[in-house]
């Protein structure tokens, strides 16, 4: 991935806090540049699944117990736009023997064009219970129907323990 | 009953549940991160609503934006309201969305698929 015009970036713990700071100033952003609304929505919906996703995600890695030589609370997050894009792009440490699931689930929504990703939506909507942390199981499903694009994403290998996960979802400055 | 009344934040929306005036309404953007915890009293509420409810309940709901997690307990909201409808309750539910919003449509167009109630999809 190559993004040359970055907004934002930042490399640290993902807090609630942090969540909503960022978006407030995305959005101010967004507001500021005299972005096209229907763009501004779609981006805004994004950024919220993609920081949320970090964020409970790390939330769920608290209750883990691996002690790792590495710090796996630190995230990366990162805002561009490009002519043609907005890009989101998130990274951030994941256990090992959750790299196949999670593989698995973005390769299946990539697979899916528009009115499939309807279907699967409405199926995990009304088919699967909610988790404790509150999370739904729909987020990467409601990024790839927002972005409209495939979503890009890699699993580098870090140890025993981690790997680093990055995902990339592209919202597109030319909405119909 | 007690009306429930939620003034908006940042990441939560706004919430009428009047039942003096008959005006119930979800409006305004729900991102928060615990969703479950945010809808809980609003589900409370709708439980202890249908115990004894209005001749005619019109439920509204305005929303800018909403996460995934929101997604989950709207159903449960709807899911309630369609269960007083079925043991023969008068039950509504509007869903505006902003006349360019083709997202909010579409979602709207989700749940009504899902749901057995009489549901409305509203351009404002």
């Amino acid at each position: 991935m190559q993004v040359n015009n970055v907004i934002f970036v930042y490399q640290g713990e993902v807090t609630a806090d942090l969540v909503s700071s960022v978006l407030q100033m995305m959005e101010n952003k967004l507001d500021g540049d005299g972005e096209d609304k229907k763009v501004k929505k779609k981006v805004f919906n994004v950024m919220v699944e993609c920081l949320q996703n970090v964020y409970h995600h790390l939330d769920a890695l608290e209750s883990s117990n691996v002690s790792g030589k590495i710090n796996d609370k630190r995230a990366l997050l990162m805002i561009g736009k490009e002519d043609t894009d907005y890009y989101v792009i998130t990274g951030n440490y994941i256990l090992n023997d959750r790299v196949n699931a999670v593989k698995e689930k973005l390769e299946r929504v990539n697979k899916c064009d528009k009115e499939e990703l309807k279907k699967l939506y409405q199926e995990i909507l009304s088919n699967e219970e909610m988790s404790d942390k509150g999370t739904a199981g729909l987020g990467m499903i409601d990024i790839a129907r927002k972005s409209g694009q495939k979503l890009g994403f890699d699993f580098h290998y870090v140890d025993e323990n981690y790997s680093f996960f990055s995902l990339e979802a592209k919202v597109s400055r030319v909405q119909p | 009953m007690r009306n429930l009344i939620i003034e908006p934040t940042s990441k939560t929306p706004k919430i009428i549940l009047n039942a003096d005036v008959n005006v119930f309404e979800i409006s305004g953007r729900s991102i928060p991160e615990d969703s479950v915890g945010f809808y809980r009293k609003v589900i409370d509420w709708i439980d202890d609503y249908s115990k004894n409810p209005n001749p005619k309940t019109n439920f509204k709901f305005q929303l800018e934006y909403f996460n995934t997690s929101s997604s989950k307990c709207l159903l449960d909201v709807f899911r309630r309201l369609e269960k007083m409808y079925k043991s023969g309750h008068q039950i509504e539910i509007t869903w505006c969305y902003d006349a360019d919003d083709e997202d909010m449509k579409e979602t709207g167009e989700d749940y009504k698929a899902l749901l057995e109630v009489p549901f409305d999809l509203v351009s404002v």
